[in-house]
C-alpha cells in the first residue's frame, strides 16, 4: 500500500441548519486518482473544501501527508499546497495567460517554470492571451496549468467539465486525464457523473447525505454496490426478489452463484441490464413490452408472468420486434445481493 | 414576404429626422461655444492671462483630484465592511451609506457652512459661553472639499459595493490555494478586479467635481466653474468667460479619455451562469465596534448632520420668527420647469433611442452616442453658450422660460436616452410580432403589447430627469427669467449671504424631492441589473 496522501477522519460541517458533511471518512493513498462521486447537494463539494481549507470542519480531522491541517490544528489554505482547478475555473480576470499560471510562483525560476506548465497542457503560445480571449477549454487547462505549478502534491477538481460542451467532454476528459496522469500528483475529482467517475478513476468514492458510504475501485463499485440506493445511482439496474440457500440464489429469471458467507434466507439481487440476454421464444415466460433503440445498444423492457418487469440492455445487432415473446438467460456475472 | 430582420430595415424618415434634429440642438451649445472663442481670438486668452488659466486649472485639477481621493478612501472601506464582513447593523449601513446622495453639494455647503462658518451653529454655541468670535476658517479649499466629497462618495460606495457583490469567491481562494495569504490576496487579487468598477465610481465622481458650480461658489473656491461665472458676471466682454469654458471641456474630455484608456483591454465581467456561491464574510471579531464606529462617523458626517444643521436654522427661523420667505412660488417654479424638462427630454429622447435599438446600423448608434455627449458638459458651460447664442441671435428668447428648460433639456439627455434605451430592451420585438400575428395592427400591436411595456421605463427615466432639475443651479442662474427663483437658486442666494435660517426651507424641500431620487438610483437599479437578459 502507497503512503497516505489525504486523511480525512469522522469529518463534519453544518451550514446553519444543514449538515453538509456528516462523519465523512476517507482515505487517498499517494499518486492515487479518485473520484468523489454522488448526487448534488451531497456534500461532496464541501468536503472538497475542507480538504482545501477554503472551510473548517466543526468535527474529526483532515490531515495532508504527515501533517494534522484541520481538526485540533489550523493550517490556512495558503499553506497546504494544494492545487484546486475549480468549477468555472476563476482565472483571475485582470492577468494574462502567462501571469496567471506565474501567480503561486516564487519569483526566482518563475519564467521557466510558467512556460513548462504552459507547454504540459499545450498552450505555450497563448501566454500573452486573456483568460476571455480563450475558449471554455483553453481557460480549463490554463486553471489545470496554474494549479500544477507549484508542484503541489495533491489537486482537487471540482466539477471540471460542468460548463463544457457535453460533444466535446469526452476528448476534454481524456485529455486532462492524461495530462495529471502524466505528473503523477495525487488527483481527487467531485463529479456527479458515474461515467466520469468511472472512466477516470483508480478508485470511487461513493457519497451520499454528508457521508461517504463506499470507496472501491470502478468495476466493485458497479457490480458489487454496497447497498440499492448505489446500486441505482451507479447505472441502470434490475432489483429482484430473491431467495438464498446453498450459495445460490434463486430469481425470477434464473439461478445465480451467491457470494461466499451470506446468511440464507430473503434477499434483493442486483442485476445489471447488459447481463440478462433475450432470445426470442414463443415459450418464452417474457414479452417485450418497450423498446428503445439507443444506436449501440437496445434497451428493452421485459414484462414477466407475474406482472414484473425487468430491463435489458442488449447490442443493437440483434434485434427484437416490441411485442415478441422472449425467454431471458441471465449472463453467469456477478450478483450482488442486499439484505 | 415578411421583414423579419430587425437590423436590416430602413429607418422611417421621420424618426430619422427628428433624432438628427434633436442630436443636432443638444451640440449646439458645444459648437457655437467653439465658434465664439474662435471669433474672439488671442485677446480673450491675454484678457485673462497664462498664469490665471494655469492658477484655475491648478485648482481645478487640485480639488478634483482630493475630492475623488477621498470619495475612494471612504466608499472602499465602507462597501468593503458592508459586503464581506459582520459588521454590527450591516443591513442598515449597506442603505444609510447611500443616503448622502440625497444632498445636492450646494445644500452639503450650506450645512457646512451653517454648522462652522462664520456665524454658524458652531460659533453661536461658543460664543456665549466663552467668547468665542472665530472659529477655523471653511471657506476655500476644505470646504469645497468637503462639501464635495459627502454628496460624491457615495457613487463609489455603490459601485464598489455592487462589484464585491458580484466577486467570484472563487477568485479569492484561487488566490489562498496558491500559496498567497488574506492581505495579498486583497492586493493582487480583489483590488484589481474590482479596478473598473472603482474607475467608474471615480469617473462619475470627478465628472460631478468638474461641473459642480455650488459648492465651489459658496465654499469660494476657485476653480474654473466659479471662474466662469465671476466672469461672466462682471465684465461686459464675455469671450474670456467663453475661453474659459472651452478649458473646463478640455479637461472633462482629458478625464473621460484618461479612464477609457486605464480600462484598456482587460475585460472583467464574467458571470458564471447558475449560482455563485456567496462569499464568505470575514469575522472582524475585537475590530467590529471601530467599524461600526467608522460607519457612524461617515453617515453620522454626511447625512446626520446635514440634516440636523437644516433643522436647527428651520427652528431657529420658526421661533425667532425671522420669516421663512416665500417658499411656495420658488417650490411651484421648480416643480414646473422640472415637469417641463422631464417632458421634453424624454420626447426627445424618444426617436434617438428607437432608431439606436430597433433599427441597429453604425449611424444610429453614432447618433446615440452622440446625444451622450453633453456628459461632458458641466451645466455652467451650457448655459453660457446659450446666453451667448440668445442674445446675438435670438433676443426673443433671452431670459425665457422656453430657453431654460432647453438648457436643462441638453444638460440631462444622457439620462433620458439611457432611460429610454433600457426600456426599449425590455420589449423583444418578437412580441410586438405576436401581436400582429393574432390579428393587431401596427398602430393597436404598439398601443396595446409596446406602450404598456416601455411605459414604466420612459416614466423612471423622466423622473429621474425631473429630479435632476430641480437641484440643477449654475444654468438656473444664468437662464432664469428675472424673477423665476427656484428652490435651488433660493438657496443659494440666501447661503451667499449667510442667512442660514431662510435658506434651511427649500434645502430641506430639495432634500425630500431628491429622496425618490436615491431610490431609483439605488433600489430599482439593482433588480434591472440583474434580471437575465
Amino acid at each position: 500500500m502507497t503512503p497516505t496522501m489525504i486523511r480525512l477522519e469522522r469529518v463534519s460541517k453544518r451550514f446553519g441548519a444543514v449538515l453538509a458533511v456528516d462523519e465523512a471518512s476517507l482515505e487517498i493513498g499517494r499518486g492515487e486518482f479518485v473520484a468523489l462521486l454522488g448526487p448534488s447537494g451531497c456534500g461532496k463539494t464541501t468536503l472538497l473544501r475542507l480538504i482545501a481549507g477554503f472551510e473548517a470542519p466543526d468535527a474529526g480531522t483532515v490531515r495532508l501527508g504527515e501533517d494534522l491541517v484541520a481538526g485540533g490544528a489550523w493550517v490556512p489554505p495558503e499553506r497546504r499546497h494544494v492545487g484546486m482547478v475549480f468549477q468555472d475555473y476563476a482565472l483571475f480576470p485582470h492577468l494574462t495567460v502567462a501571469r496567471n499560471v506565474g501567480y503561486g510562483l516564487p519569483r526566482s525560476g518563475r519564467a521557466v517554470r510558467v512556460a513548462e506548465a504552459l507547454d504540459l497542457v499545450g498552450l505555450s503560445r497563448l501566454g500573452d492571451r486573456y483568460p476571455h480571449e480563450l475558449s471554455g477549454g483553453q481557460q480549463q487547462r490554463v486553471a489545470l496549468a496554474r494549479a500544477l505549478a507549484p508542484e503541489p502534491a495533491v489537486v482537487l477538481l471540482d466539477e471540471p467539465w460542468s460548463n463544457i460542451d457535453p460533444v466535446l467532454r469526452s476528448s476534454m476528459r481524456e485529455e486532462l486525464a492524461s495530462i495529471l496522469r502524466a505528473t503523477g500528483v495525487t488527483v481527487l475529482l467531485v463529479t456527479h457523473e458515474q461515467e466520469e467517475a468511472f472512466s477516470l478513476a483508480d478508485r470511487v468514492a461513493l457519497m451520499r447525505d454528508g457521508a461517504v458510504v463506499q470507496t472501491g475501485a470502478p468495476e466493485e463499485i458497479y457490480y458489487g454496490p454496497a447497498t440499492r440506493w448505489a446500486a441505482e445511482f451507479v447505472g441502470a439496474a434490475n432489483v429482484l426478489p430473491g431467495r438464498l440457500s446453498e450459495g445460490l440464489v434463486e430469481t425470477l429469471v434464473g439461478r445465480f452463484p451467491a457470494p461466499n458467507g451470506d446468511e440464507p434466507g430473503d434477499v434483493e439481487v442486483l442485476v445489471r441490464p447488459e447481463l440478462l440476454e433475450l432470445a426470442v421464444d414463443p415459450e418464452g415466460e417474457g414479452e417485450v413490452v418497450c423498446r428503445e433503440f439507443r444506436g449501440h445498444d437496445v434497451f428493452y423492457r421485459v414484462r414477466l408472468g407475474d406482472g414484473t418487469t425487468v430491463c435489458s440492455q442488449r447490442p443493437s445487432n440483434e434485434s427484437i420486434p416490441l411485442g415478441a415473446r422472449v425467454a431471458l438467460r441471465p449472463h453467469a456475472g456477478r450478483v450482488a445481493l442486499f439484505h | 414576404m415578411s421583414r423579419s430582420s430587425t437590423s436590416a430595415r430602413r429607418a422611417p424618415f421621420l424618426l430619422a429626422a427628428a433624432a438628427l434634429a434633436v442630436v443636432g440642438l443638444v451640440c449646439l451649445p458645444l459648437v457655437y461655444l467653439v465658434v465664439r472663442v474662435v471669433d474672439g481670438g488671442a485677446g480673450a486668452w491675454s484678457v485673462l492671462g497664462r498664469g490665471r488659466i494655469l492658477e484655475l486649472v491648478g485648482n481645478t485639477v487640485l480639488l478634483t483630484g482630493l475630492v475623488t481621493g477621498a470619495a475612494l478612501v471612504l466608499g472602499v472601506p465602507l462597501a468593503w465592511l458592508v459586503v464581506r464582513t459582520d459588521l454590527p447593523a450591516r443591513r442598515f449601513w449597506a442603505v444609510a451609506a447611500a443616503l448622502p446622495l440625497v444632498i445636492p453639494s450646494y445644500v452639503a455647503a450650506l450645512a457646512l457652512l451653517a454648522a462652522f462658518g462664520p456665524r454658524g451653529f458652531l460659533q453661536q454655541v461658543l460664543e456665549e459661553p466663552f467668547g468665542v468670535e472665530r472659529v477655523p476658517e471653511i471657506y476655500g479649499l476644505p470646504g469645497a472639499v468637503l462639501a464635495l466629497t459627502i454628496s460624491t462618495y457615495p457613487y463609489v460606495y455603490l459601485l464598489a459595493a455592487a462589484a464585491l457583490r458580484d466577486l467570484d469567491p472563487a477568485l479569492e481562494e484561487a488566490s489562498r490555494s496558491l500559496g498567497r495569504s488574506r492581505a495579498e490576496t486583497f492586493r493582487r487579487v480583489t483590488l484589481p478586479v474590482l479596478r473598473p468598477s472603482l474607475g467608474a465610481g471615480a469617473l462619475l465622481v470627478a465628472l460631478y467635481t468638474l461641473s459642480d458650480f455650488g459648492a465651489v461658489s459658496l465654499m469660494q473656491y476657485s476653480s474654473l466653474t466659479r471662474a466662469i461665472f465671476v466672469q461672466y458676471r462682471s465684465l461686459f466682454d464675455r469671450t474670456p468667460a467663453a475661453a474659459l469654458s472651452l478649458v473646463l471641456v478640455l479637461l472633462t474630455a482629458i478625464v473621460l479619455v484618461l479612464e477609457h484608456y486605464a480600462r484598456g483591454r482587460v475585460r472583467y465581467h464574467r458571470r458564471s451562469p447558475g449560482t455563485v456561491r456567496p462569499p464568505q464574510r470575514l469575522r472582524l471579531g475585537r475590530w467590529r465596534w471601530p467599524a461600526f464606529a467608522l460607519c457612524a462617523a461617515v453617515v453620522g458626517f454626511a447625512l446626520a448632520l446635514p440634516l440636523a444643521v437644516i433643522g436647527y436654522w428651520l427652528e431657529r427661523a420658526v421661533s425667532l420668527e425671522r420669516g421663512l420667505g416665500d417658499v411656495w412660488g420658488p417650490a411651484l417654479n421648480s416643480i414646473l420647469a422640472s415637469s417641463l424638462a422631464a417632458g421634453a427630454a424624454v420626447a426627445a429622447a424618444l426617436p434617438v433611442a428607437i432608431l439606436a435599438v430597433r433599427y441597429r446600423a453604425g449611424w444610429t448608434r453614432a447618433l446615440e452616442r452622440l446625444s451622450y455627449s453633453s456628459n461632458a458638459l458641466p451645466g455652467i458651460v451650457i448655459a453660457l453658450s446659450l446666453v451667448f447664442f440668445a442674445a446675438n441671435y435670438a433676443s426673443f428668447a433671452y431670459q425665457t422660460l422656453a430657453l431654460l428648460v432647453f438648457a436643462y433639456v441638453v444638460r440631462f439627455l444622457p439620462q433620458a436616452v439611457a432611460a429610454s434605451h433600457s426600456a426599449l430592451l425590455r420589449v423583444d420585438p418578437r412580441v410586438e410580432e405576436a401581436a400582429r400575428g393574432l390579428g393587431k395592427s401596427p398602430r393597436r400591436a404598439f398601443a396595446t403589447v409596446t406602450a404598456p411595456l416601455v411605459a414604466p421605463g420612459l416614466l423612471a427615466g423622466a423622473a429621474l430627469v425631473f429630479l435632476s432639475t430641480m437641484k440643477e443651479l449654475p444654468a438656473t442662474l444664468l437662464l432664469a427669467p428675472i424673477g423665476f427663483e427656484t428652490l435651488a437658486t433660493e438657496v443659494w442666494t440666501a447661503t451667499t449671504v449667510a442667512a442660514y435660517s431662510r435658506a434651511a426651507l427649500p434645502a430641506l424641500l430639495l432634500v425630500l424631492f431628491s429622496a425618490p431620487f436615491v431610490y431609483l438610483l439605488t433600489v430599482r437599479r439593482g433588480p434591472e441589473v440583474d434580471a437575465p437578459g
